[in-house]
């Protein structure tokens, strides 16, 4: 049990897809200017993620080496349809803001990667985890930058007004240049916290020593 | 005429996909910190985009859209692009290998990329007739290459600078992309579609 624990919360820091991965970040620019739109797609990324190695798991004997990329790719694609298909269906508005990057979903790397590296190694329940825990550091990335660009460039969450009628909105921060000044900083301050964990744990080791 | 030279401009400049809309980002980060290598995949990118998208249209108006199978569109997509590279490759490493040896380790990059998919997908939404798709899928080629060329050039120039240890590498490239999409900014309404 503790395995699988550490299986899925790997995901969500060590190897966190976006700021630690620095994978997929096509999305985590584009459809964070709202909290809504980053959640709906962190939480498609995530079924993805997790139904995929699910299936590539099941199929990780069956499949022949030299084949597998394109096997991946149509069972992502599939899947991916799947997801299209049911937010068509069920939340239209969505759809179609999100239309052209859910598509796209097919070609994240992190898909792939997790298929390539860890579901065509390994069992069934562990890749399940491993899917359902990138997918959600995945989405807890998205959600967290779009927190942040959401409130102080529209002064609202999830379409609620939460700043005060007096707070005049930093636009820029729903631009695309605010997106990327954003990551660039966020980058930088995740790097910035490791340092500083690196440098306490050597000062520790070395006062045991 | 003058729809297709405003679709041109439109998409390669004001609705550049790497800096308006974050298409290519991996490319775009991987690839500008070296300028001759960004020449070479702007090249490879704009030639790959265009092909494939003609591809991509025949396949959806001649056979997806007839028979009501637009659900398949995306696998038909995925596979179609990744297979027309592999192909694109084995046939310029054979007849033109002055040509492979300059920009064809990047074919392989792109087969299966967020840019060369967003097109097709964008035209076949759209419903977009042919010469429409091709002219889009030229201007987003360009695009991409402009701002490749861009972001090169000025890593290039980053090099001298001192940049405080945390935001080295990805960190400060991403500010300074963004600073590139502010000053693309400045064209944004001067062509409305």
């Amino acid at each position: 049990m503790k395995n699988l624990w550490d299986i899925f919360y790997k995901g969500l820091f060590d190897q966190n897809p976006i700021f630690r991965l620095a994978l997929s970040l096509c999305p985590a620019l584009a459809v964070t200017s709202t909290v809504t739109n980053a959640l709906a797609m962190g939480l498609s990324v995530m079924f993805v993620i997790t139904a995929n190695n699910v299936v590539v798991s099941i199929f990780r004997k069956v499949v022949n080496a030299k084949v597998r990329v394109p096997v991946y790719i149509t069972s992502i694609a599939t899947i991916v349809t799947v997801v299209i298909l049911t937010l068509q269906a069920y939340f239209p508005d969505l759809y179609k803001e999100l239309y052209l990057y859910l598509n796209l979903i097919v070609v994240f790397a992190i898909i792939l990667a997790r298929a390539e590296v860890f579901a065509a190694k390994n069992g069934v329940v562990p890749s399940f985890f491993d899917g359902l825990g990138m997918g959600a550091g995945f989405a807890g990335a998205m959600v967290f930058i779009a927190i942040i660009r959401e409130l102080f460039g529209a002064g609202t969450l999830m379409g609620y007004q939460v700043m005060g009628a007096s707070y005049d909105p930093a636009l820029i921060m729903i631009l695309p240049p605010g997106g990327f000044v954003l990551i660039g900083l966020m980058i930088a301050s995740f790097n910035l916290i490791g340092e500083y964990q690196d440098k306490a744990k050597s000062a520790k080791q070395g006062s045991e020593a | 005429m003058e729809e297709y030279l405003k679709l041109l401009v439109a998409s390669a400049i004001t609705n550049n996909f790497v800096l308006t809309q974050f298409l290519g980002l991996c490319i775009f980060f991987g690839v500008s910190k070296n300028l001759n290598a960004s020449i070479g995949m702007g090249m490879a990118v704009t030639s790959v985009m265009t092909l494939s998208s003609m591809l991509a249209w025949v396949v959806y108006t001649y056979i997806l859209h007839p028979l009501g199978l637009q659900s398949l569109m995306l696998i038909s997509f995925v596979l179609l692009i990744a297979s027309f590279v592999q192909l694109l490759e084995m046939v310029i490493k054979k007849h033109a290998p002055a040509l492979y040896n300059m920009w064809g380790i990047y074919l392989v990059l792109i087969a299966t990329n967020c840019i060369v998919l967003a097109v097709p997908v964008t035209n076949a939404e759209l419903h977009s007739d042919f010469l429409t798709s091709l002219v889009r899928a030229i201007g987003s080629g360009v695009g991409f290459s402009l701002a490749l060329i861009l972001m090169a050039s000025l890593r290039e120039k980053l090099q001298y600078a001192d940049v405080p240890k945390s935001l080295q590498g990805l960190g400060i490239s991403f500010i300074l992309a963004g600073m590139l999409a502010l000053s693309f900014f400045g064209f944004s309404g001067m062509i409305t579609l």
